[in-house]
């Protein structure tokens, strides 16, 4: 199981996410997304960055509530909600967006 | 990676017993954990040399510790009481979801090994000896049991699926089949102290996080204090409730009922986890290990009282097990049940008027409870039979003026698994998860039409995410599902008492 970049072979888990986290790039995030049939656009990207910059602090990505009080501050009040966060991340804030980040999936009982 | 399409069931005035479907659920597979994992864990990385045997020898090591399980594989007599209890059948119609069944996958490798009968003529008696396509099927359908115990609500004997599908799972861990969802949690709960992961530092700034929230929204400013030393009270939360929606707004209940009744109190981040993953495996040493950090960390922080948050599971194995598994308690404050349920501490603080509630703050809710089955089957609360059914919902109606049942066959007792329990949260078991929240998505949409109900409480974090995910599914709106202690939270008239 491994994504395909410009002629390397990055691994991932059996749903997409990387086992390396290192390996992420831009690039390979287009990818993974192309995968998922979601184009990426600016908000996508701006969601992107701040849940790589939460996990280079705490190793973790962030509660959906953190995230929402995020997005909240950058695009304003009508976009801090989670529904905003599912219409950008159909298959949830927290994972889609973890694993297009190439963050590991976040785990228990949620 | 596109998701592969669920069929989502369509659901009727009435729930149906479906007619058998043969192999319904025989595809979804959850994915197997790897040899590093299984590792962490102390179990074999993958299938050892003779495993065939080894699982003989391990069913007969389990046969010699648990005498349940023993009583449990021979008496069971076909009757078919059980049959179409379980949520797993009833949303699929695949026979080997009918609870006997499971546990004849089991069943029939006893017979073969430990009676006379299937040693002497295992044909007439379904003995079967442990092969390949043996194993599949246990992986398959021992992930398809959410150890809810319904089925045993039913059976005339008592028998305890659970402990079947339990001992299977050790089994299968121990010959080195684990489960890749419940393994990497246990090893996180293990390592990191929660099933999520979650270092102190990321705990501390989501409380940070949920304070200033409080404060905007309100003007007290509440506190949700993390590793207090000398506190009075150590609240023990699933982790999820720092993370997820709408887990998270049970957690701010209760902070504001904290606050309201003044008590002292603290989160642990050393044990910054209700939920024991190791009882699903039946892996009394990763139980164990998960209890004594709540031992540990109620000793470090000289605490008096253990209170457990809204998580099923933990409090089955919190009320049942937490003695013998990490006790004596001897250094707590006697006067308090240990642990404590914080249902158990939010109604008394309610009975005895320290919690000022306007019910109207509720108003655009019309509420159900889901009752969460390890709570309803495997535990109590309070001093009275039923305490587990009555004191949620004597707070419920505490908090707001709109509350209705679903169909009694379909709550207190009698609940269904939310389709997500036991190690089934996890997304490659979707289909799965979809046809066992049928029968209660069908007990839900009843008391939607009949009395309006927008509102479902649920006091477990397994419950909470599994509805998050699957009402979509089935054309329901994700916020319908609540914590609890969220409607507690919207009814509190913070400063009333200050």
């Amino acid at each position: 199981m491994a994504y395909e970049l410009n002629g390397k072979t990055i691994e991932h888990d059996e749903e997409g996410y990387l086992t390396d986290i290192n390996e992420w790039s831009q690039e390979l995030a287009e990818l993974i997304a192309k995968a998922d049939e979601l184009p990426l656009t600016n908000e996508h990207w701006e969601v992107i960055n701040f849940l790589r910059e939460y996990y280079n602090e705490y190793q973790i990505a962030p509660a959906i509530r953190v995230l929402v009080k995020a997005v909240k501050k950058q695009f304003g009040e009508e976009k801090g909600n989670n529904k905003y966060l599912y219409e950008l991340f159909p298959y949830g804030p927290a994972k889609q967006a973890c694993k297009i980040a190439g963050l590991p999936k976040p785990t228990g009982c949620i | 990676m596109a998701q592969s399409q669920t069929t989502i069931p369509v659901l009727e005035e009435h729930l149906p017993i479906p007619a058998v479907a043969e192999g319904a659920l025989s595809e979804p597979r959850s994915f197997v954990a790897k040899p590093e994992l299984q590792a962490k864990l102390g179990f074999p990385g993958e299938l050892v040399p003779d495993w065939e045997k080894k699982a003989v020898d391990k069913l007969e090591e389990l046969l010699g510790k648990y005498r349940g399980l023993r009583v449990y594989l021979d008496i069971c007599v076909k009757c078919g009481a059980c049959t179409d209890k379980c949520q797993f059948f009833l949303g699929s119609g695949d026979p080997k979801n009918m609870p006997a069944a499971r546990a004849d996958l089991l069943r029939s490798l006893y017979r073969k090994h430990f009676t006379p009968g299937g040693r002497l003529a295992p044909d007439l008696v379904g003995a079967k000896p442990m092969t390949e396509a043996m194993l599949e099927e246990w992986y398959t359908y021992y992930h398809q049991c959410s150890q809810c115990r319904r089925c045993s609500l039913a059976c005339p004997y008592g028998i305890d699926t659970a402990e079947i599908s339990m001992a299977a799972r050790e089994i299968m861990d121990c010959i080195g089949r684990g489960q890749k969802y419940t393994n990497e949690i246990i090893a996180k709960a293990l390592e990191i102290g929660n099933n999520l992961g979650m270092k102190p530092p990321v705990i501390r700034n989501t409380l940070e996080g949920v304070e200033e929230d409080v404060e905007d929204d309100t003007g007290v400013a509440v506190k949700y204090p993390l590793d207090v030393e000398g506190a009075d009270i150590m609240l023990v939360v699933p982790s999820a409730d720092f993370f997820a929606e709408p887990h998270i707004e049970g957690l701010i209940g209760y902070g504001k009922v904290f606050h309201q009744a003044g008590l002292s109190w603290t989160l642990s981040s050393y044990a910054s986890e209700a939920g024991n993953f190791g009882m699903f495996i039946g892996s009394y040493e990763n139980m164990h290990a998960i209890s004594n950090r709540i031992r540990k960390a109620a000793l470090d922080l000289g605490v008096k009282r253990i209170v457990f948050g809204e998580c099923g599971h933990a409090w089955r194995v919190a009320y049942s097990f937490l003695n013998t598994l990490a006790g004596p308690w001897d250094f707590l404050d006697p006067r308090y049940p240990v642990p404590q349920h914080i249902c158990e501490l939010t109604l008394d603080l309610i009975e005895r008027g320290a919690l000022s509630l306007d019910r109207s703050a509720n108003d655009e809710r019309v509420v159900t409870m889901h009752d969460s089955c390890n709570i309803a089957r495997a535990s109590r609360m309070g001093t009275r039979p039923g305490g587990q059914f009555d004191i949620p919902r004597a707070i419920i109606r505490a908090s707001c003026n709109k509350f209705y049942d679903m169909h009694p066959d379909t709550i207190r007792e009698k609940t269904f698994c939310c389709g997500g329990g036991g190690g089934l949260l996890t997304d490659e078991l979707i289909p799965v998860r979809v046809a066992g929240a049928k029968p209660r998505m069908q007990a839900m949409k009843q008391v939607m039409d009949r009395h309006g109900v927008n509102t479902m409480v649920a006091i477990c974090a397994i419950c909470k995410s599994q509805f998050t995910k699957i009402l979509p599914m089935y054309g329901f709106d994700s916020d319908m599902i609540v914590s609890l202690h969220q409607l507690v939270g919207n009814a509190i008239q913070l400063g009333a008492k200050e």
